[in-house]
């Protein structure tokens, strides 16, 4: 770290323009997650999240702007070698290998050079945050509840070894009880000081756990702000927390 | 005891089906790409045996050692000729273009094959070609068994590549979803040329055992890329023992129709099987 600024953001998206086809999903997008901060993403289905994410992890190449990891420009760069460079992404609806073992989905976690060496103690760590896959390692993951696979996904993700996590709406579609487990983990990971960028539904669990948070609406970031700054905003109050603000 | 032996000898070829039907099935599980030109790769394969016999007076099943290695490399030279340009495109493309350049590249194997080796068909001498067993009034031609037995082994090799070796693990992975394996750091291109390479291997292993037990001309491509495509479509994606299966079930159900209505209705049963199993259980047998 000597002579860089601490302010020099891990991951940093500029002017970022995508399109699946000839639909413009996000356009002139620009956001930063420094190392060892949690950011929360949010916005309303269609607003180009998951596009982002899939941009900084290479599923997609943007058609504008620059992505840097690290300081190295990554946009355009091969999935698997940004995987190796430390960015990690748990995709949305999981997307285990299904005829596999939850020993084997870990596995295949530490499949790159630099996560292969620190595989063993990766694993140890994945229990210890997750002690109930550890009970389960040779089941097949097919065979695992809504929850415990989002835990293998998380995991597949961890034995990666990331220094920056992205994590798709990890509580879509889990039990309540296994939503806050996972919601610990993220917060447990990002203490251990891996950087974290979470989109997420469930917006009031990510603007308290968050640092920052962006708000992304039609391809755009219509605001941003620390995690408590955002939760009294009247925006966001009104579109995001409204019901919910209510209930709780 | 005339249905029994035309059964067993079904069996026998039915081996070979399930070790055609293995590279087509790994191939097109973890590429989405249709190689049409598998058949005339198992022609090679038999040529090529053909050669290593005849000219350098290699025993035929030892020439399987020479063969597979070289077959290995000619998959390879093929991926990066020609089919890794079609794995960039989206997978509905894929297929489409796969078929393109599969009918390509059988059109130009045949016409090589006939330019090397004339269209007269080919068999290899073998020392034991001659010697059967009898068991329970059955004949059952030594060749033809040892054929049978490698032609599982060969399978059961590929079977513990796929769930023991780090790589083996990538192509499943791959096959299952490919962008959920990049995001575990694999390089899918290398899987795909894996794949696509150990596919060739066991189509060369095929043609060896072909041509030792049966024969080979430049024309057999076809029937063979038909029988390897019958079987995979029954026995379904995703298991190399439910594909030898397959192949098991459609030499015996061939020999069954022959035996009742008559030999020439030998080849209707396969394509009977194709769309009964399209129609009834498109996933196959032991598909996922």
């Amino acid at each position: 770290m000597a002579g860089r600024p601490v302010a020099t953001p891990l991951l940093a998206l500029h002017g970022v323009e995508a399109a699946h086809g000839d639909v413009r999903a996000v356009s002139d997008v620009s956001l930063s997650v420094a190392a060892g901060e949690m950011v929360a993403l949010l916005g309303p289905n269609g607003a180009g999240k998951s596009t982002l994410l899939a941009c900084a992890a290479g599923l997609l190449r943007p058609r504008a702007g620059t992505i840097r990891f690290d300081g190295e420009d990554i946009a355009g760069v091969s999935a698997h070698r940004i995987v190796d460079l430390g960015l990690a992404l748990v995709p949305e609806g999981r997307r285990l290998f299904g005829g596999m073992t939850v020993d084997e989905n870990l596995e295949l976690g530490a499949f790159a050079p630099r996560a292969r060496a620190g595989a063993a103690a990766a694993l140890e760590r994945v229990f210890a945050l997750f002690p109930v896959l550890a009970e389960r390692r040779r089941q097949p993951v097919g065979t695992l509840s809504g929850g415990q696979q989002q835990m293998v996904a998380v995991g597949r993700a961890l034995m990666t070894n990331p220094r920056l996590l992205m994590l798709d709406e990890p509580s879509l579609g889990i039990a309540p009880r296994l939503v806050t487990a996972i919601f610990e983990a993220v917060v447990a990971i990002n203490r251990a000081g891996v950087g974290i960028l979470l989109v997420e539904q469930n917006v009031h669990a990510a603007l308290s756990l968050a640092h920052r948070g962006y708000v992304l609406e039609n391809g755009r970031i219509v605001g941003e702000g620390s995690g408590a700054g955002l939760l009294g905003d009247p925006h966001v109050r009104r579109a995001y927390l409204g019901p919910l603000a209510v209930r709780e | 005891m005339i249905l029994a032996q035309q059964l067993l000898l079904g069996v026998l070829i039915g081996g070979l089906y399930g070790l055609a039907a293995a590279g087509l099935s790994l191939v097109f599980g973890v590429m989405r790409v249709l190689d049409v030109a598998h058949g005339e790769l198992i022609m090679l394969g038999g040529y090529g045996t053909f050669w290593l016999v005849t000219l350098l007076g290699v025993d035929p099943f030892l020439a399987l050692g020479l063969v597979i290695p070289g077959a290995l490399a000619l998959g390879v030279a093929l991926y990066w000729g020609l089919f890794a340009f079609v794995v960039r495109a989206d997978e509905a493309t894929r297929v489409k273009n796969s078929l393109l350049i599969g009918f390509g590249l059988a059109l130009a194997l045949h016409a090589l094959a006939v330019r090397l080796w004339t269209a007269d068909e080919r068999s290899v001498p073998t020392p034991y070609g001659g010697a059967v067993f009898t068991v329970a009034g059955l004949s059952i031609p030594a060749v033809r068994l040892l054929s049978l037995v490698l032609a599982f082994a060969l399978i059961l090799s590929l079977q513990l590549l796929l769930t023991r070796w780090r790589w083996g693990k990538a192509i499943r992975a791959t096959a299952e979803d490919w962008q959920a394996a990049l995001l575990t750091g694999i390089d899918v291109r290398r899987a795909y040329l894996l794949a696509f390479a150990l596919g060739t291997a066991l189509a060369g292993a095929a043609g060896t055992l072909v041509t030792i037990g049966y024969a080979v001309s430049p024309s057999i491509g076809l029937e063979w890329t038909l029988k390897a495509l019958i079987v995979v479509v029954l026995a379904g994606l995703g298991s190399m023992p439910g594909t030898f299966v397959g192949g098991l079930v459609l030499g015996v159900a061939e020999a069954a129709s022959a035996a009742a209505f008559g030999g020439p209705y030998r080849e209707v049963v396969g394509l009977v099987i194709f769309v009964v199993v399209l129609v009834v259980r498109p996933r196959g047998l032991f598909g996922r």
